[in-house]
C-alpha cells in the first residue's frame, strides 16, 4: 500500500540506486506530507540508509530524481538537515562539543566566513534543547554513546531546517536519551517540521511515528502508520527478498549491465 | 660548542637563510600534514614525496639547470599526477587504496631514480647536488631557493588559515559537509594541492625518501598532548620547527651529512617522548595509573581481611600478627608489608608490639568493602540471574570501584537487604 499525497515536502520519483551495478533500491516512488514524523523500517540491507543518502545527494542515482519542497536539493539546502549514523565519524577527533554543534551553522555561513556571536548563540540554544549545555566544552571523545547522539542532534537543530533526515538516531543510546530524542522530534513535527528517521525497533514504531515507509530493496508500503503498519505488510517487508528480483540484480552485477538503457 | 653559538647568533647570512627556510617549510608541512593525518590519509604524503622525484629530474633535463622555480613546477606536476592516478585506480578497479598507493609510489620513485642516474651519467656540469634531493641538504638552500620556498610556505599557511573551518569539517564528517552543500571534492583538491606543495618545498631540505615524516610525525606527536585541534596544530608546528632547526644545524656543521635523516631522527625522538611521557595519553601515565589502582585494591583487601577476621570472632579491633592474616588469605610478603605500612601512614591501622590493629577509620573502610561485595553479589543474583556460586569473583573487583552515589542507588534498589546470597550479614554503618 503506497499512499501518495498532494503538495508533498518530499517526493522520491522512480528512484533506483545500485552498488556495483546491483540495485539496492529498485523503482522507489513515494511522497511525504508536511509535518510528518516518518519511520523508515525494513530488514538489514533493505536500503534504508541508502534511501536517505540518495535524497541527500551523497550517492549517485541510477535513475529517477528526488525533490524537496518541490525543488531540487541544491535550491533548498538551507532548509534540509542530515544526521549521519553516529558510527560514521571518528569520535576521537580533536574537537569539543561546541566545535561540532557549530558545524551546524556552516551551511548558512558558507565558505571562508567564521562563526559569529549569533552562531554561537544558536549552537547553545540547540545544545539546550538536548540538555547538553553543561557539556559545551567537553571533548567529544569523552562522551557516552547517548551524549554523542545528542550532540549530533544539536548540530542538526543548529541548522534550523524545515526537514530533518536522521540515520538510526536510536541505535546504541540509553533509554533516557531515546526518550529525550523522541520528545524533541515530536515537538519539531508539531511545529510543522518534517522528520524522517531510519528506525530499527519495530516495538516502538506505532508510538513514535505517524507515517511509515516499509522497505526491502523495493518499496513495500508508505502511508499513515495506522493504515500500513499491519501484520500482512510487515510479513511482506521482513519475509525475505523477492528471489527473482535478487537473481536479476545479481545478473546485472555479473554482466555489469546499466539498469537503464540511457544510463551513462 | 662554539659552532652552536655561531650558528644560533645568525651572524652568517647564509645560516640565516638556511634556518629561516628550514623552519618555515617544517612548519608548513607539519600544519598541512596535520590535516592529512586527521583524514587518515598519512600514506598519501609518502606517495607524493616519492612521486615528485621524476618531476624534479625531468625539469632539470628540460631546463638544463637547477633553477628552483623549474624544479618546483616539475615536482608539482608529477606529484599531483601520482595522486590523480591513485584516485582513478581506486575508483575504477578492484584495487584498494593502500595497494594503489604502494603501486604508484614505487613506479614513480623507480622512474625518478632511473632519470637521476641518466642525468648523473650525462656529465652535465650543473647536475652536481641534484642527488641531495634524495636525502636532503638544508645547507644547499641559498639565495633564490630560500626566497621561493619561504614564499610558498607562507602561502600554504595562509591557505590553511583561510580554509581552516572547511578542512576541519571534511576531515571530521565528509557526508555532513556534502549535505550542507560544501564543495567537498574541490576542498579535497585544495588539501591535495597543499600536500603536494608542502612536499615540493620540503624535499630540498629533507629529501624525497623521508619527506613523509615531516608531514605526519609532528601531527602524530602533537596528538598525544592535546584534544584541541588548534593547540595540536601549534604543537605540530613547534615540533616541526625544532626538528628543522636541528637539521639545519647539523647540515651547517657537517656539510657532508644528509639533513633528512637527522631531521627525521629528531622529530621521531619527539614523537617517542610524546608516546611515552605525554600526560593522560602516554604509556607511562597509563602505567602509573594502573599501579595506583592495584595499590588501592590491595590496601582495601587488607582492611577487608582484618574485618573478616574480626567478624568471625566478634572483635574487630583486636591486634593481630602478620601470620594470622596470611593464614586466612595468601598475600605476597612484600606487597603485604608495603600495604600495612601504607595503611598505617594513612591512619587505617596501628602498630605496636609486633602486632597490627584496625583504627575505627580502618574498620569502617574494611566494612564498606565487605558491604559492597555482598550487595553486588545480591544484585547479580537478583538482576542478572547469575547463580550464587558464580558471583564471588565478579564482586571481588566491583567492590573496589563502586562510588558512594552508586552505593546508595544499589542500597535503595535492593531495599537495604540484611544478608547476601550466601546468608552472610551485610554490615551497614550505624
Amino acid at each position: 500500500m503506497i499512499q501518495q499525497v498532494d503538495n508533498p515536502v518530499l517526493e522520491v520519483h522512480d528512484l533506483t540506486v545500485s552498488y556495483d551495478k546491483k540495485p539496492v533500491l529498485w523503482g522507489i516512488d513515494l511522497t511525504i506530507p508536511k509535518g510528518s514524523l516518518v519511520g523508515i523500517i525494513g530488514p538489514n540491507g533493505a536500503g534504508k540508509s541508502t534511501l536517505i543518502k540518495s535524497i541527500m545527494g551523497l550517492i549517485p542515482l541510477g535513475s529517477g530524481y528526488t525533490e524537496l519542497f518541490g525543488a531540487s536539493l541544491d535550491q533548498v539546502r538551507n532548509k534540509v538537515s542530515y544526521v549521519p549514523q553516529r558510527g560514521s565519524v571518528d569520535w576521537d577527533f580533536p574537537a569539543s562539543v561546541r566545535d561540532v554543534v557549530l558545524m551546524g551553522r556552516y551551511g548558512k555561513l558558507g565558505l571562508f566566513r567564521r562563526p559569529k556571536k549569533a552562531d554561537h548563540e544558536a549552537a547553545m540554544t540547540a545544545l539546550g534543547q538536548v540538555s547538553m549545555e553543561l557539556y559545551v566544552n567537553r571533548q567529544i571523545s569523552q562522551l557516552s554513546g547517548g551524549q554523542q547522539q545528542r550532540v549530533f542532534l544539536a548540530r542538526a537543530l543548529a541548522q534550523q531546517a524545515d526537514i530533518y533526515f536522521l540515520d538510526e538516531p536510536f541505535a546504541g543510546v540509553d533509554a533516557a536519551t531515546e526518550e529525550a530524542i523522541i520528545t524533541l522530534l515530536r515537538k519539531m513535527s508539531e511545529e510543522g517540521k518534517t522528520v524522517i528517521v531510519v528506525h530499527h525497533d519495530l516495538q516502538s514504531v506505532e508510538t513514535y511515528f505517524n507515517w511509515v515507509i516499509m522497505l526491502n530493496t523495493r518499496l513495500v508500503a508508505s502511508g499513515p502508520t495506522s493504515e500500513v503498519f499491519n501484520q500482512r505488510l510487515l510479513q511482506e517487508t521482513y519475509g525475505g527478498k523477492l528471489t527473482l528480483l535478487s537473481e536479476v540484480g545479481n545478473l546485472l552485477k555479473k554482466g555489469q549491465f546499466p539498469n537503464r538503457e540511457t544510463a551513462p | 660548542m662554539n659552532e652552536l653559538f655561531t650558528f644560533l647568533s645568525f651572524e652568517d647570512p647564509n645560516t640565516r637563510y638556511v634556518v629561516t627556510g628550514t623552519v618555515l617549510l617544517a612548519i608548513s608541512s607539519a600544519i598541512v600534514g596535520s590535516f592529512t593525518f586527521l583524514k587518515k590519509k598519512a600514506l598519501v604524503g609518502d606517495a607524493v614525496a616519492h612521486a615528485v622525484l621524476p618531476g624534479v629530474c625531468l625539469a632539470f633535463i628540460l631546463s638544463g639547470n637547477k633553477n628552483p622555480v623549474y624544479l618546483v613546477v616539475g615536482a608539482f606536476i608529477t606529484g599531483w599526477l601520482s595522486l590523480v592516478i591513485i584516485d582513478q585506480i581506486v575508483a575504477h578497479s578492484r584495487i584498494k587504496e593502500d595497494t594503489a598507493i604502494g603501486l604508484i609510489l614505487s613506479v614513480f620513485f623507480g622512474l625518478g631514480i632511473m632519470l637521476m642516474t641518466t642525468i648523473q651519467r650525462s656529465g652535465n656540469a650543473a647536475q652536481s647536488g641534484l642527488d641531495s634531493f634524495l636525502f636532503g641538504k638544508a645547507a644547499a638552500l641559498v639565495g633564490t631557493d630560500v626566497i621561493v620556498f619561504s614564499t610558498i610556505s607562507i602561502l600554504l599557511l595562509i591557505v590553511v588559515f583561510l580554509f581552516f573551518k572547511e578542512l576541519t569539517l571534511i576531515a571530521f564528517d565528509e557526508d555532513f559537509a556534502k549535505s550542507i552543500g560544501f564543495p567537498v571534492r574541490r576542498l579535497e583538491l585544495v588539501l591535495t594541492t597543499l600536500t603536494v606543495m608542502a612536499v615540493v618545498i620540503g624535499i630540498q631540505a629533507v629529501g624525497v625518501v623521508l619527506m613523509a615524516a615531516m608531514l605526519i610525525t609532528p601531527a602524530a606527536a602533537a596528538r598525544f598532548w592535546t584534544d584541541r585541534l588548534k593547540v595540536m596544530l601549534l604543537l605540530a608546528a613547534l615540533f616541526g620547527a625544532v626538528a628543522g632547526i636541528s637539521g639545519a644545524f647539523v647540515s651547517y656543521t657537517a656539510p657532508a651529512m644528509p639533513t633528512g635523516p637527522w631531521i627525521v631522527m629528531i622529530i621521531s625522538v619527539i614523537a617517542m617522548v610524546s608516546f611515552f611521557f605525554a600526560p593522560s595519553k602516554g604509556i607511562l601515565y597509563k602505567m602509573v595509573r594502573q599501579r595506583r589502582i592495584q595499590k588501592t585494591i590491595r590496601d582495601e583487601n587488607i582492611l577487608k581481611l582484618f574485618y573478616q577476621l574480626g567478624e568471625a570472632e566478634g572483635d574487630y579491633l583486636r591486634p593481630r600478627s602478620k601470620q594470622e592474616l596470611v593464614e586466612r588469605r595468601e598475600l605476597a610478603k612484600g606487597q603485604l608489608n608495603a600495604g600495612l605500612s601504607r595503611l598505617k601512614r594513612h591512619g587505617f591501622l596501628k602498630f605496636h608490639n609486633g602486632q597490627w590493629q584496625l583504627t575505627p577509620e580502618g574498620k569502617n573502610k574494611g566494612q564498606r568493602t565487605i558491604k559492597l561485595h555482598r550487595l553486588w553479589e545480591l544484585y547479580l543474583t537478583q538482576y542478572l540471574r547469575i547463580a550464587p556460586d558464580h558471583v564471588h569473583d565478579d564482586a571481588e573487583t566491583i567492590e573496589h570501584i563502586i562510588t558512594p552515589e552508586l552505593e546508595s542507588k544499589l542500597e535503595k534498589l535492593l531495599e537495604y537487604p540484611d544478608v547476601d546470597p550466601h546468608m552472610s550479614k551485610i554490615p551497614y554503618q550505624s
